[in-house]
């Protein structure tokens, strides 16, 4: 059937094998910087600085890590993943309740909101960082977590993504719960969440990828090296030691391996977040 | 839940249709649901409110003021404004945030585009595992790809040289190619989103009008322009408008790799920014340039809305 398909389209075979060849080329392009951080956090010296591309760790050793574990790296880490995980339980409490109120209560100022919130997403995100150090100055909050985790927090997308989620929940459900005696929270807690539950996995991973990866935001608020996130971690090594290329890359490892483990394992809630966030009203 | 992606918008219009919102209700239900509602807005509202909202305001504020970082400030009405543009640096980055949009955003849009059409039918394996290596880099963090370009780059030790045997280039010290080089990596980090965007709008188009199409004809190329592109439209334009944001706020690649330099070739607004803020302390120029960086912004958005919205007829 497939075959006869392509004959109506028709694809030819040489354009499909084309195609093919170069998406498999460009999945090399691709790959490669990942590979390159990995196998050049295990060369030794003599690796790093020879004049030909040595394209496996011939000699592998651990003293890149060595190195790097003599700074706060750990702290480092940890900071990163409480920074990650802090914005993302909190984005997705407040982005459920929010979403299901803009998507299935009737009332006044809901339009007037909705687009605000989408008009706010067009906003750049960085230029707001500048005035937001100021005020975390003034609220003594910057340089610590709080000042990299309220901000994410604050930002609309995952409003808007749970409201999309939320539009899916049929009103019959939440007009038999009401008559049935169930109470606003009831109704929240027992009706509505188990419904947008793939949403919240959605906003979840989405939350803790994006905070993760949110250098700017990092590099503005955090000043102090043991509150450093990983990401902060390797861009001042790299600006103090720029040519230990071995420890850089055993840093950037350290950065790119929890996330891309927790990309890969919950890749498909990521992609359907990402979809779903996407349709515009 | 793809599926649920193409029905929100539709199931949306008879609501627009009705005369209002609340038609059918009486007011003590109106009271009372409004009431609830913004309970449960509240603790997403705060957030908002106190991390969005107030600091754009006081964005909006500074810009209007001489002020160091936790100074008063005077006010000096348009200044700011007036100075940037006699500014050089901010023109000349100016310039290369404009080169960097014009360049990224149509090549990250057609390319994820192609890459999109090309496997948006392969089985779902090789589909998630393509989509997953596109989506690579941005997962793997802007700090750890940008230190490693960094090394393939160097001029003696960086594999790029060692391999086309040009040893001893400064790729990212020359200006005729350092902003290429930028605008390239910055392009490996902003495909991933609009290939997954655009795998899920062609898999949601009508299959029953292509195959129609088809057996009356079409070719391929037809039953593109005149089946897919209208339908997948909003995704483009979605696309457009994200990239368009990120590409305008170019930032991580430039301090990390080049500074700005050599010679501002690579200093972008956003950099020119924080450097502003740094090295000069200069708060209230650096908002007044935020100020103006979201209105070029909304211009550009509010364009794209505009051709795409025309040329869809």
């Amino acid at each position: 059937m497939n075959a006869a398909k392509r004959k109506l389209s028709g694809t030819s075979t040489g354009y499909r094998v084309a195609s093919i060849v170069i998406l498999i080329l460009l999945a090399v392009f691709f790959i490669f910087p990942l590979y390159w951080i990995i196998t050049g956090s295990f060369k030794d010296a003599v690796a790093i600085n020879s004049r030909t591309p040595q394209w496996f760790p011939m000699s592998p050793t651990l003293e890149n890590y060595v190195k790097l574990f003599s700074r706060p790296a750990m702290q480092w880490l940890l900071n990163t993943v409480i920074m990650a995980v802090g914005a993302m339980i909190l984005t997705c409490f407040t982005a459920a309740l929010a979403g299901y109120a803009l998507a299935k209560k009737r009332f006044y100022g809901r339009g007037l909101l909705f687009t605000i919130i989408i008009c706010a997403m067009a906003l750049p995100k960085q230029v707001i960082v500048i005035p937001l150090l100021q005020e975390m100055n003034m609220l003594t909050l910057s340089n610590t977590l709080w000042a990299v985790i309220l901000p994410t927090v604050g930002w609309p997308f995952g409003v808007f993504l749970m409201k999309q989620f939320s539009e899916g929940i049929p009103t019959e459900i939440l007009e038999a719960a009401r008559v049935d005696g169930a109470g606003e929270l009831r109704t929240f807690f027992s009706v509505v969440f188990p419904m947008i539950k793939p949403g919240i996995g959605a906003l979840a991973i989405f939350t803790f990828v994006n905070s993760w990866n949110d250098y700017f935001l990092q590099l503005i608020m955090l000043t102090s090296e043991t509150k450093y996130t990983i990401s902060l971690g390797i861009a001042t090594m790299q600006g103090e030691m720029s040519s230990d290329f071995g420890l850089i890359m055993a840093g950037a490892t350290l950065a790119a391996i929890p996330i891309v483990a927790v990309f890969i394992a919950f890749q498909k809630y990521f992609t359907q977040g990402i979809a779903m966030g996407a349709v515009k009203g | 839940m793809a599926q649920n992606a193409v029905t929100a918008p539709a199931e949306r219009k008879p609501k627009k249709q009705r005369q209002s919102q609340f038609s059918g209700m009486s007011k003590a239900l109106i009271r009372r649901e409004t009431i609830s509602a913004y309970l449960f807005l509240l603790p997403s509202l705060i957030f908002f409110v106190g991390f969005v909202v107030i600091p754009m305001v006081m964005c909006v504020v500074y810009s209007f003021l001489d002020m160091g970082l936790g100074e008063a400030g005077t006010f000096t009405g348009l200044s700011n404004y007036v100075r940037m543009f006699q500014d050089p640096v901010f023109i000349r980055g100016f310039w290369n945030t404009v080169i960097i949009v014009v360049v990224a955003v149509p090549t990250v849009t057609a390319f994820s585009l192609w890459v999109g059409s090309a496997i948006y039918q392969m089985k779902p394996f090789t589909r998630s595992f393509f989509r997953c290596v596109f989506y690579l880099p941005v997962v793997t963090g802007t700090v750890a790809v940008t230190v490693v370009w960094k090394w393939i780059f160097n001029a003696y030790y960086g594999v790029l040289n060692q391999v086309i045997g040009t040893t001893g280039y400064n790729w990212l010290g020359e200006e005729r190619t350092a902003l290429a080089c930028i605008i390239m990596i910055l392009f490996t980090t902003s495909i991933g989103q609009p290939i997954v965007l655009y795998v899920a709008a062609l898999g949601n188009v009508d299959q029953s009008l292509i195959e129609a199409a088809e057996v009356d004809g079409a070719t391929k190329l037809q039953v593109f322009w005149k089946i897919k592109w209208p339908q997948i439209m909003p995704t483009t334009l979605y696309i457009l408008v994200i990239t368009t944001i990120n590409s305008f706020q170019c930032f991580a690649l430039i301090q990390l790799l080049t500074s700005g330099g050599p010679n501002h070739a690579t200093d972008t607004i956003m950099y020119y920014i924080f450097d502003t803020v740094y090295r000069y302390n200069d708060f209230g120029y650096a908002n007044a340039m935020g100020v103006v960086l979201a209105l070029i912004i909304a211009v550009f958005s509010a364009l794209q809305f505009k051709i795409t919205k025309t040329d869809n007829g």
